[in-house]
């Protein structure tokens, strides 16, 4: 085959712009599909990125009160709310609390070493919660202990309570204290009260999933503190196993039971995890899906471009095709030289594609805040334009191989 | 002589109705993708006000500490003011009109009975806020700067409140319950809702979107302990109770400035109050900013990164589609060397021929176009059809449906430049001798 290339050459000389545009669309199709893919890759990771609780059987009901009350009678309302929760038969715990993982915003909380320092340490997530916090969302304990009921505090609308001890994710811990000796420490949230870490939770997602939130990614901490606001209290239901329907038809029915005077949405009012995630990475999931689609279609585009300009070429050289036969070459040979025709024009165009790949990942880099394409994708793609160029000049290369010989003599 | 190119041009596309197909559709598909990616940028990046904008502009003092800077970098103005340098720069009245805005979420409670009470979007603002930004009213009209002085608690809501709880009758003097004080109605709003919601950046609601419910005298609003949903403090007295009083910044200051003469004046009126609070202590840096509202848009970045992102890659696409037809075009120009010969040896002329392919290449475009306004109409439905804030908006104006075929026109004549020149420079005596 290679003593082929040169005769190649030669004609290609003889074609040069048609080689020339489908060198051009190679390299421009694998530019941006090198770039897809990897925004793909990159959109599929961020919304598979794991939450670290029990998604399958939870539930989030917003709640807000329809009348105004002090935070003492808001307390004793959410106490006895938590109280009928718990006892209903499919539900396996409940809580109050300020937020929930992948609210989509929230209260997010600097966190520094000590109380006169200026940059801070940590950026963390935070999570206001009782005793039952960490059994309800399903949090798993890694060291120190679970909050007592006697630390448990309500904090009402705009109040400054300080708690004395928090519970952090392993995540906030190892960024605070890199030595690993987080247990027992004291930490700062921008005030001159410390708060000492109990407890080290393994795994517990952010209330933010935005890009500025990625540099501080699963910075988790827990107060004990109930929230008893008159907006905005978050009841987390775990239901038993398979109960999770159950439950959902129960819980808002029991809560009016309680007290009439809430709102409940009708629309948003209760979600489970499948729909947190939806609202949480839509924009990801839709993104993906165009690039997607767009990369199919970009490919197919090119395909019918190769297979429509070497159609073109193999009809013009019909009578060239028919000499070749006649002084002996193969069909094999007529193939195989129309694959390598395509395989050196490809090779050219994704050369200049893996240039352009590159400068468009940089343009992408200043102006999106993207990250830098790996080779990976880059590779991927030039081996994925081969194949497609090869799959694509197949059907053309098959129909000139079966050129008879006979066509030399005709129309001479 | 047109009408015989396009007979031409249409024997010759009917002659491959395979490839033809194909042309159209790479075409269409470049055009369909970039058209309605360019749709959504464009209503996404437009002028909220287009008669007013010119006129409005956005001051920013910079109260931070120098050691704790709003932004890392230290280079950002902070994006809102304090209610004190709010309240400082309105009383100076320098600007022909001047309103602080913050966004609240409120309680209504509606006065029916067995109807319950629900949240909605609300603005905190000053008296200008109507006719700077040309409001329109259905009834009765916004409050006076006196009304806001004397901390009035009085209403303009927008219609569709007015429709949902007074059946679109005129409800100006009856009073509506929010957040469990009386406020009583003095205007209710004729549609308006700006896109993109350029006074509610950084204030905590989206960018896009339907208006707000009801709008409110800031300080009758916090009268009645009315809470904004943004606030960031800048110092350690940034007590959430005595928002007016402390070290945060929460509030969004608009000033119409008719002139350049004025607009010089006021960044003079801006930089010496900065100093002057330098002065005072209360500053630590006597750095402004003062930019007009479409500045203002263009430097926050309101356009989602996505929809730039997804725009840039439409017109990459729409590249490749026509690289894609002038090799397509080409490999037909060439095929018909033996047609062109012919044509020239009868006399046609070298320009004859240009045109000739050229019409050939047009008549692509035109029909690439019409399937691609197809591909259009069919990208905005699903963009409707999706969840975001500007989902609403993708809808197809006039100048884009004109836009359409211009491209359309544009990218195929481009496409048929360079098949058109390598027709007419066949040299016809070759053509005719192989034949």
């Amino acid at each position: 085959m290679m003593l082929q290339i040169k005769p190649i050459l030669s004609a290609l000389r003889r074609h040069k712009a048609g080689a020339l545009l489908i060198g051009l669309q190679i390299a421009l199709t694998l530019a941006i599909v090198c770039n897809a893919l990897f925004i793909i890759q990159q959109r599929v990771a961020h919304l598979s990125a794991p939450s670290g609780i029990d998604e399958a059987n939870l539930l989030v009901i917003q709640n807000d009160w329809a009348n105004k009350w002090t935070t003492q009678e808001t307390d004793v309302q959410v106490r006895t709310d938590l109280v009928a929760l718990r006892q209903l038969p499919g539900v396996h715990d409940a809580v109050a609390s300020n937020a929930y993982p992948m609210r989509g915003s929230g209260w997010d909380q600097f966190i520094t070493l000590t109380p006169d320092q200026t940059t801070p340490t940590g950026d963390a997530s935070v999570y206001l919660g009782d005793e039952h916090f960490l059994d309800t969302l399903g949090v798993r304990l890694v060291a120190g202990r679970n909050f007592r009921p006697d630390e448990v505090h309500p904090i009402g609308n705009r109040e400054n309570v300080m708690s004395p001890v928090t519970i952090v994710t392993k995540t906030l811990a190892d960024k605070l204290f890199p030595d690993g000796e987080a247990l027992g420490k004291s930490i700062y949230a921008m005030t001159s009260t410390p708060t000492v870490i109990v407890g080290i939770v393994d795994v517990l997602q952010t209330q933010s999933l935005a890009n500025w939130q990625m540099k501080h990614a699963y910075e988790s901490l827990i107060w004990p503190l109930r929230a008893a606001s008159g907006t905005g209290i978050y009841y987390i239901l775990r239901a038993k196993p398979g109960q999770l329907a159950a439950v959902r038809k129960e819980a808002v029915k029991t809560l009016y039971a309680q007290n009439r005077m809430r709102i409940i949405n009708n629309d948003g009012g209760v979600l489970d995890y499948t729909q947190i995630r939806q609202r949480a990475y839509d924009s990801d999931y839709g993104m993906a899906i165009l690039m997607g689609i767009v990369c199919a279609v970009l490919l197919a585009i090119t395909a019918a471009g190769i297979v429509g300009l070497t159609s073109f070429w193999v009809s013009q050289r019909r009578k060239q095709i028919g000499v070749r036969r006649a002084l002996g070459a193969t069909r094999g040979d007529i193939l195989g030289y129309f694959m390598t025709e395509n395989l050196l024009i490809s090779l050219g165009g994704v050369l200049l594609g893996v240039v352009l790949a590159i400068a468009m990942n940089l343009w992408l880099v200043t102006r999106f805040e993207m990250h830098r394409l790996s080779m990976f994708y880059v590779l991927a793609g030039v081996l994925l334009l081969l194949l497609l160029g090869q799959g694509a000049v197949l059907a053309p290369a098959i129909r000139a191989s079966k050129v008879s010989p006979v066509e030399a003599t005709r129309s001479v | 002589m047109f009408g015989y190119y396009l007979d031409l041009a249409l024997r010759s596309l009917r002659r491959n109705k395979v490839l033809t197909t194909l042309m159209i559709l790479a075409l269409a598909l470049g055009i369909g993708a970039s058209i309605t990616t360019l749709t959504v940028l464009t209503l996404l990046s437009g002028d909220p006000l287009p008669q007013k904008s010119s006129q409005l502009f956005y001051p920013q003092v910079d109260p931070y500490p120098k050691d704790r800077p709003f932004s890392r970098s230290g280079e950002k103005v902070p994006w809102l003011l304090s209610y004190v340098d709010a309240m400082n720069l309105i009383h100076a009245h320098k600007a022909e009109r001047q309103a602080a805005v913050a966004l609240s979420q409120v309680k209504l409670t509606p006065q029916v009975q067995g109807e319950k009470s629900f949240y909605a979007d609300g603005v905190l603002t000053t008296a200008d806020f109507f006719p700077m930004f040309d409001t329109p009213f259905q009834y009765g009209a916004g409050w006076t700067a006196a009304d806001d002085e004397s901390r009035a608690q009085v209403a303009v809501i927008a219609g569709f409140v007015n429709d949902k709880l007074f059946g679109g009758a005129n409800s100006v003097g009856r009073m509506i319950r929010i957040e469990d004080h009386d406020f009583r109605i003095i205007g209710v709003l004729g549609r308006w809702a700006p896109q993109p919601r350029f006074y509610a950046l950084h204030l905590g609601g989206r960018n896009y979107g339907k208006g707000e419910a009801v709008f409110l005298p800031l300080q009758g609003a916090r009268a009645a302990d009315v809470m904004p949903s943004m606030m960031m403090s800048y110092g350690p007295s940034s007590d959430m109770q005595h928002l007016e009083t402390s070290q945060s910044i929460w509030l969004g200051l608009w000033v119409q400035l008719p002139g350049a003469a004025d607009v010089s004046a006021y960044k003079l009126f801006l930089g010496n109050y900065a100093q002057q609070q330098v002065a005072l202590g209360r500053f630590q840096q006597s750095r402004v900013a003062l930019s007009d509202l479409m500045s203002w848009l263009r430097d926050q970045q309101v356009v989602p990164d996505d929809v730039r992102l997804q725009a840039g890659l439409a017109f990459g696409f729409l590249l490749i589609c026509v690289v894609n037809t002038v090799g397509l075009l080409l490999a037909k120009c060439l095929r018909r060397s033996r047609e062109i010969g012919v044509r020239r040896a009868l006399g046609a002329s070298r320009g004859a021929i240009f045109a000739q392919f050229l019409v050939e290449a047009g008549v692509i475009g035109l029909a690439g176009g019409v399937l691609g306004l197809l591909f259009v109409l069919l990208g905005l439905w699903g963009i409707r059809h999706q969840p975001a804030p500007y989902a609403s908006l993708a809808l197809l104006d006039v100048q884009m449906f004109v836009f359409t075929f211009v491209v359309a026109l544009v990218a195929s004549l481009i496409a048929g430049l360079l098949p058109a020149w390598r027709a007419c420079v066949v040299a016809p005596a070759p053509q005719l001798k192989a034949a």
